[in-house]
């Protein structure tokens, strides 16, 4: 089994247009949650998310061209441009054969399916745009990610709600680890914002009338968010023999269904998930340092998940840093596993764990050290991320640093 | 509170959960009932379609039984009435 760097990451999101801005908002505890404005909210009960700030597609790509992408496919682009860069990747013809792009998305080009049902239900035409299908398919992103770089290996779409870019990136490692692919591209785009969706959510009741506060006893639910996270991974000892820079390794990936509810969350199966990583990545559970939680903020994740901390970790729960980045990204969907990947890639690189911002009364349901609303210096060598899906499906990625890994070579 | 209004949220409780009417009652509390979070705000959908109302996130955070959600729907019809005159 080969060992699997990330030597390229990008990010667009509330917290900035590229990795850079992303990291630095993350290690200021500085939250890009605010007033929504790309959809109308005057009929909604909340009033915030964390969206991309006055993002246009005119800088990235030409008009003819944008016609044909939903906001969450240009995302998708524009992180996989970034990534592709940073890892300074070298094209040649046999890599774009066997160049693997693997992507998460929960609702796809859902914004665009909403114009179509308001002209035809609303407005009473007898006719949908149609460039509907094409941009609504969950399946896009990964599409144009193909043609930007003329790669025709394999590429697809996975869709596990909030879980969907962890398992992506996860089938990513494991091709790359098995010698299936030597190199994938890999990560999760989000545009959630329409009128149909926000509605949605607002019946769900789980989102915040304020802001996102994990583990907070004052908690009052999730606040929404977009955008898209990718990376590039490739064999390690491929990377190191071409002079790329490693930001991180992936050294572990575990999978698990709750088989249990289709909303409520299950502290076991989320548990079995961690121990799967674990197991994957052959660490013990006192190698990890940190943990990106899945931390959405509801009343019934954050309890749940620091139950199944506590089940997987035991005594060392208490010697654990956790922190939720949801509370300054909000919950990208399909796009937040790719968005915590690149986080704990970034805390893990830069030696610093992000904090949970907003952070304001502990609650005993969820005593861990939660590295409330300030960054925290400190030198990490194994880190999770976690995922745990509306479904119940669970994903959950193990992380090294690339000091460690030197000096464990 | 009226026994009309009393009739139509144990109607909505049994038809969104699918059981028999007669086993829900105003002293019924959620957890007998085994009402869920995802069984709750589905009966809270249906509640403000059967009488038009909208029921804010604020008013449902402790409502564990029929009577506090039977006392609910009253204060926003009577919310609604003053609001609109007739």
């Amino acid at each position: 089994m080969r060992r699997v760097a990330i030597t390229g990451i990008g990010a667009i999101s509330a917290l900035g247009r590229d990795a850079g801005e992303f990291a630095a908002a993350l290690r200021a505890g500085r939250p890009g949650i605010g007033q929504i404005r790309s959809a109308d909210i005057s009929p909604l009960r909340f009033q915030n998310g964390a969206e991309v700030a006055d993002y246009s597609s005119a800088p990235y790509f030409d008009e003819r061209r944008a016609d044909f992408m939903d906001r969450f496919a240009q995302f998708a682009v524009i992180a996989a441009r970034e990534a592709v860069a940073d890892a300074a990747v070298e094209w040649t013809p046999e890599l774009r054969e066997t160049a693997a792009i693997i992507t998460g998305s929960c609702v796809g080009g859902q914004s665009t399916e909403d114009i179509g049902f308001v002209s035809l239900y609303k407005q009473g035409l007898n006719r949908v745009h149609p460039l509907t299908i094409p941009k609504t398919m969950a399946n896009a992103g990964a599409s144009h990610i193909s043609m930007e770089f003329g790669v025709t290996g394999p590429a697809y779409t996975i869709s596990t709600a909030c879980a969907s870019a962890a398992h992506a990136i996860g089938q990513a490692y494991w091709m790359v680890r098995s010698g299936a692919t030597d190199l994938a591209l890999t990560g999760g785009s989000e545009a959630p914002f329409s009128l149909g969706i926000l509605k949605a959510w607002e019946a769900m009741r789980v989102v915040s009338p304020d802001t996102c506060r994990p583990f907070s006893k004052d908690r009052r639910g999730m606040i929404l968010g977009e955008g898209a996270a990718m990376l590039v991974l490739e064999p390690l000892e491929a990377a190191l023999a071409r002079g790329a820079h490693v930001h991180a390794e992936i050294v572990g990936f575990g999978m698990s269904a709750d088989a249990c509810h289709i909303t409520q969350p299950s502290s076991e199966g989320a548990a079995r998930a961690m121990r799967a990583a674990l197991r994957d990545a052959r660490l013990a559970p006192e190698a990890i340092g940190y943990i990106n939680a899945h931390g959405t903020a509801t009343p019934a994740n954050d309890p749940a998940e620091v139950a199944a901390i506590r089940a997987v970790f035991g005594e060392h729960s208490a010697k654990l840093a956790i922190s939720s980045t949801k509370s300054m990204h909000g919950h990208a969907l399909g796009a937040a596993a790719a968005l915590e990947a690149v986080a704990a890639t970034i805390s893990l690189r830069d030696g610093f764990l992000p904090p949970t911002a907003n952070y304001q009364v502990p609650d005993p349901d969820c005593d861990l050290d939660v590295i409330p609303n300030v960054a925290r210096e400190a030198r990490v060598e194994y880190a999770l991320s976690s995922s745990f899906a509306f479904g119940g499906l669970n994903a959950v990625l193990a992380f090294q640093s690339s000091q460690a890994s030197r000096s464990r070579t | 509170m009226s026994d009309d209004l009393v009739q139509r949220v144990l109607r909505v409780i049994a038809t969104t959960k699918h059981i028999p009417p007669e086993t829900v009652t105003i002293e019924s509390e959620f957890e007998q009932l085994g009402i869920d979070s995802m069984d709750a705000v589905e009966i809270l959908f249906a509640l403000e379609n059967e009488f038009d109302v909208s029921i804010p996130d604020d008013e449902v955070r402790t409502v564990r039984n029929v009577r506090q959600m039977c006392e609910g729907v009253e204060r926003l019809l009577a919310a609604k009435s003053a609001a609109n005159p007739s």
